[in-house]
């Protein structure tokens, strides 16, 4: 089990190498990446910035508490901090296990624990040069005041 | 007479560009995250027209609860809604 942040691009075919075994029937692999266009907006960049010591702290527990419940241990989650352009991939999630079902429940417990737990921002960069943190229940974080009320076209 | 402390916080995201990376706040000994969140809010509203999502406090690389005690020492940071992934 591995848990890393880094501040260069990711190798998810690593991972996956990384957690190969065989004692282990499944092996899954989740990337994230930056994807075009959010909330209708577009997108042409992400800065990703964290508390590193507590998301660190939070991401070993995230992985302890994946292991307990499903019985892997072989797991690598990694994400990335900085500037990310289109299409780069900001998270990679990595486990094995002897069977599918628990490789692929653990997967999605990691992901979605860590989206709403690590403390972790990011900034996303507009085509139209704005700039705006977001988060990750849904929309821009509230950024302009009464500008706000209607549509982001009263900024 | 109370004794105050003076705890040192770290913030980050919106919550960072409205107050900036690190704060002091002096609070009555024995005080709670909530009485250092209402405080931390205070300033905010008054330094910023944009209102701030409202965040979660962590004390020593952990989510703390509005009732914890706040101890001298303690690592204390604002965790605004948090987006890796």
């Amino acid at each position: 089990m591995r848990i890393a942040l880094v501040d260069h691009p990711l190798d998810p075919t690593a991972l996956l190498a990384e957690v190969a075994d065989v004692g282990s029937g499944a092996s899954t692999l989740f990337v994230g990446t930056v994807r075009r266009t959010n909330q209708g907006r577009a997108v042409t960049g992400i800065d990703y910035s964290a508390y590193a010591p507590m998301a660190e702290a939070e991401m070993q527990r995230i992985a302890e508490e994946a292991a307990a419940k499903f019985g892997c241990t072989h797991l690598v989650i990694e994400h990335r901090l900085g500037t990310l352009l289109l299409g780069e991939a900001s998270i990679a999630i990595a486990v094995s296990h002897e069977r599918r079902g628990a490789a692929m429940d653990a997967q999605r417990y990691v992901i979605e624990e860590f989206k709403a737990r690590v403390p972790i921002w990011k900034r996303e960069h507009y085509v139209d040069g704005d700039r705006a943190w977001v988060d990750n229940a849904g929309g821009a974080v509230p950024a302009e005041p009464d500008a706000s009320v209607g549509d982001s076209t009263g900024r | 007479m109370t004794l105050s402390v003076k705890h040192r916080v770290q913030l980050f995201a919106s919550w960072s560009d409205t107050l900036g990376p690190t704060v002091e706040v002096e609070l009555p000994e024995g005080a709670r995250v909530a009485e250092l969140l209402a405080t931390l809010e205070a300033q905010a509203k008054s330094k910023s027209i944009k209102p701030l999502p409202r965040p979660s406090v962590a004390v020593n690389h952990r989510y703390a609860k509005p009732d914890t005690v706040l101890a001298v020492g303690d690592e204390i940071a604002i965790i605004p809604p948090v987006a890796g992934g």
